[in-house]
């Protein structure tokens, strides 16, 4: 490894003030940092430091999001095959295992390789512009902005998006750590509202070889995500023929069955169709103490307790999907463990925490069956706890204030 | 009747070479120093002149703003230089100890017999309001406040840091002597000392509310103990000292010469024999560690966490009571290897990323002085809050300091507070913000604006 500290010791003049390169000083820098640890020595305070840093913290949720990235590659070339029936739904998973993966690496990588490029370059060029160094945000926000598209999304309409995204949501705060909104999620809203045919809860199940087949089969299969096929049944009786058939496909036998949809054998984005390979990440972010629990736990309660509720009162078929079901399904679980948890959008405090999260699954659930027209309620209610995360903080830290003044004025009436 | 607190927040940081009970004489040094920017808050206005003789306990500078407030020789001998730095500030006056420890003679003093003020007067003349810290602000106590109480803490829970049995062993006279003294000046009574379990030291001092405290690191400080206790409320002055300087004061009183003893905890992975040195306050750091090579081994007069990096001209500083040795981190680290990617079985950290969590609780770590990574904006929340035990929001009162916002800080809790009670919080910050430095602006700044 010397040798490459070398090398980069070597180059280094050319960056430097005065070098032909000076203006990718940042890009020198977060290479340089991104192999080595800088020798930089601990000056005033403490004199000894933790070995975690905002790198090792980062690269941790990147790796809990590993198992949904792998099982939501594999799950497109899934659904692709099913589409053109080369395997039926009975078939063991592992049934053209590479093919499934190939296809699904296909449309993945793409969208992978469109939101880095274009998420980091901004970050690159807005850190050169300010003169400071690259910070880690992006590294995740660039992995969980794929996971959270649709598949077909045309790369362009993905760069747009990211290139929104980071500007207006990140940026023009200063950047890492002063958002106010979750940046991953901005980037899908941004797509939302602007092109709301896009991801208006019909997805298209990609046939890459449709060429190939010459015109056999067309180019390809639209399908309504599960979420797609529930919002269509509200407004309607429940005993209605188009609601029960509906409602089938969510039974035992179905193709939204519980099991399929908590294993992820379903349609959907990318990363969001399977709450196990979620979970999986969930308890690395937990175990490390990266993401909240706090946070985590209090959501899924919070969207239980609405589902519960609509149970209870079971107005239309939306409402009598039980509640375990319903956050097993959509975004449910990919936001209650990767957006909901982002700590710079997030409440800022203990307690917030708790209030924040149980809200955020509250709402999540609530929006999905009262709004048919967003059938992605997960998005609508994050983005919109990530506005009240401020308000929440302010009042558990005024308590704490009132408690303090409260102290005194005791502490004065005791000396008088 | 003694209360037990149990704290749970905080962390104690396991560093190898933790000192031995063993108490050694150091070997005399040659120089003393006496170090104003040692003393918070204090303008030093010189009574000497380079070359003058001194005696022990002789006034060497008085506080600008209190001149009845002395900061005294602990040796006798000749001032031989007035170190100075930006701006012509004192940094240090140096004492070069001619052996013969002539002494000032002071009048021998029953504490319990004198009324406050004449007190007061006393021991300032005998230069230990040096060694009283008050909150708010953190800085040497103000002579002409009237303090709520006076808090002692009994122990010292900072890594590495020096056994208080051990440093005041036979020296339960001068201890209760110097409380005597502090209850009258704290007002009659008002005089808290915090211990832990087993400790034997304190069972027959007198004259104190006591209460015991268990919990990690930073229960030993001061301010967490006043927080568990009588939490400070704004507008109420509270003052500190060290046990150590109890003693001194104590034995300062009853025999009328200077006491300026310290057992130093001389601790630290690089220190060959970890061990508690009996030695002068001020001395020449090379009197304790020898000669160390300081581009490999860092020296630090205090703990590893709120002390001074010094050098092998160095001085040991007026509020410590430890040099720790540790190695410097001043080498590019590859990222697989000790870098962040690491697995990091030789790192303590309080992260669950890396597997300090699942090795035994005796296993010891050598830290080197890196700063493992570069400053970023604060990103990771509640990081802080585990290893802060107060009931104070810890980076809301940070951000409000950064802002400027000096409503906000009060309303915060800022009187509660010293830099040092932050100490953990700034070892634990994923983002290696420089968190002890923001507490001391945000306390000067209030103290500017409050007069």
């Amino acid at each position: 490894m010397k040798a490459l500290h070398n090398l980069l010791d070597s180059i280094r003049p050319h960056f430097e003030e005065g070098g032909k390169l000076s203006k990718f000083w940042v890009v020198y820098d977060s290479l340089e940092t991104f192999a080595f640890t800088p020798g930089h020595a601990t000056k005033n305070g403490v004199h000894i430091r933790d070995g975690v840093d905002l790198k090792r913290t980062m690269f941790m949720v990147i790796v809990a999001l590993i198992p949904a990235l792998l099982f939501g590659t594999w799950n497109q070339g899934h659904q692709y095959l099913l589409s053109i029936g080369e395997i039926t739904p009975n078939d063991p998973m592992m049934t053209a295992l590479w093919d499934k993966l190939f296809i699904g690496a296909v449309k993945v990588l793409p969208l992978v390789v469109v939101s880095y490029g274009v998420g980091l370059g901004i970050e690159f060029l807005f850190a050169g512009m300010r003169g400071h160094s690259i910070n880690e945000g992006y590294l995740v926000s660039g992995m969980l902005i794929p996971l959270i598209m649709p598949v077909d999304c045309p790369l362009w309409m993905v760069a747009l998006a990211v290139a929104f995204a980071v500007i207006i949501a990140k940026e023009v705060f200063g950047g890492t750590g002063m958002n106010i909104l979750n940046v991953a999620l901005t980037a899908r809203a941004f797509l939302f509202f602007a092109y709301p045919k896009q991801l208006s809860g019909e997805i298209w199940i990609h046939n890459v070889k449709a060429s190939a087949d010459a015109g056999l089969l067309a180019d390809g299969y639209t399908g309504a995500t599960a979420l797609g096929h529930l919002a269509s049944t509200v407004g309607k009786g429940l005993d209605e023929p188009a609601v029960t058939g509906v409602m089938s496909m969510f039974g035992a036998d179905g193709m939204f069955s519980l099991s399929n949809s908590f294993l992820g054998l379903i349609p959907g984005s990318i990363g969001e169709t399977s709450a196990l390979a979620i979970l999986i990440g969930a308890a690395l972010l937990i175990w490390t103490g990266i993401g909240s629990w706090k946070i985590m736990s209090s959501f899924l309660a919070g969207g239980l307790v609405m589902g519960f509720l609509f149970n209870l009162l079971g107005l239309n078929a939306y409402m009598t999907l039980p509640a375990i079901h319903q956050v097993v399904m959509g975004g449910f679980m990919f936001g209650m463990v990767f957006m909901a948890t982002d700590p710079v959008s997030a409440a800022q405090t203990e307690r917030g925490k708790w209030i924040y999260g149980f809200f955020g699954g509250f709402l999540s659930i609530m929006i999905r069956v009262f709004n048919p027209a967003y059938p992605e309620g997960v998005m609508m209610a994050i983005l919109f706890m990530n506005v009240m995360a401020p308000l929440i903080d302010h009042y558990v830290i005024e308590a704490n204030v009132g408690k303090r003044e409260k102290r005194a004025l005791a502490a004065q009436g005791a000396t008088a | 009747m003694t209360r037990t607190i149990r704290i749970k927040k905080g962390a104690d940081i396991r560093l190898k070479g933790r000192p031995s009970t063993q108490v050694e004489q150091a070997s005399s040094a040659p120089l003393y120093a006496v170090q104003p920017p040692n003393y918070q808050g204090i303008v030093p206005k010189l009574e000497v002149k380079e070359g003058a003789a001194v005696k022990a306990g002789s006034p060497l500078f008085h506080s600008k703003e209190n001149p009845e407030l002395k900061f005294l020789s602990p040796v006798s001998g000749t001032v031989k230089q007035v170190l100075r730095g930006e701006k012509r500030r004192i940094l240090a006056v140096v004492v070069e100890a001619d052996g013969k420890n002539d002494q000032h003679v002071f009048a021998t003093i029953d504490p319990a017999a004198m009324d406050r003020e004449a007190l007061v007067a006393a021991v300032a003349e005998r230069g230990f309001f040096a060694f009283l810290e008050q909150r708010p602000f953190a800085t040497v106590a103000n002579p002409t406040d009237v303090p709520r109480s006076i808090h002692v803490s009994g122990f010292d829970s900072a890594p590495l840091a020096a056994d208080m049995e051990v440093v005041l062993e036979g020296r339960a006279e001068a201890f209760q002597t110097g409380i005597s003294a502090l209850r009258v000046i704290a007002g009659g009574s008002n005089v808290q000392l915090g211990t832990k379990a087993g400790q034997s030291f304190y069972t027959g001092i007198e004259g104190v509310d006591a209460y015991t405290f268990e919990g990690p690191h930073p229960t030993g400080n001061a301010g967490v103990q006043i927080h568990h206790t009588r939490p400070i409320n704004k507008g109420e002055v509270v003052w500190t000292m060290h046990a150590e300087d109890v003693a001194n004061l104590g034995e300062t009183l009853l025999t009328g010469t200077y006491c300026a003893m310290r057992v130093v905890a001389v601790a630290g992975s690089e220190c060959d024999a970890p061990r508690h040195l009996k030695t002068t306050l001020g001395c020449a750091i090379s009197s304790l560690v020898g000669t160390v090579n300081d581009e490999e081994v860092r020296i630090i007069s205090g703990n590893p966490l709120t002390g001074d990096r010094t050098a092998n001209d160095g001085y040991l500083g007026g509020m410590h009571h430890q040099v720790c040795l540790l190695p410097e981190g001043n080498k590019p680290k590859f990222l697989l290897a000790d870098g962040w990617l690491g697995l990091g079985f030789d790192k303590f950290s309080l992260s669950k990323s890396y597997p300090t969590w699942l090795m035994p609780k005796s296993k010891e770590f050598t830290m080197d002085t890196c700063n493992n990574g570069e400053e970023r904006a604060f990103v990771v929340t509640g990081q802080y809050e585990p290893v802060f035990p107060f009931d104070i929001y810890p980076v809301q009162l940070l951000k409000s300091i950064i802002a400027n916002d000096i409503d906000a800080m009060e309303k915060l809790g800022i009187y509660e507070v010293a830099p040092e009670d932050f100490a953990l919080c700034e070892y634990a910050c994923t983002s290696k913000i420089a968190v002890q430095s923001i507490v001391r602006d945000g306390l000067d700044m209030l103290k500017k604006e409050l007069g």
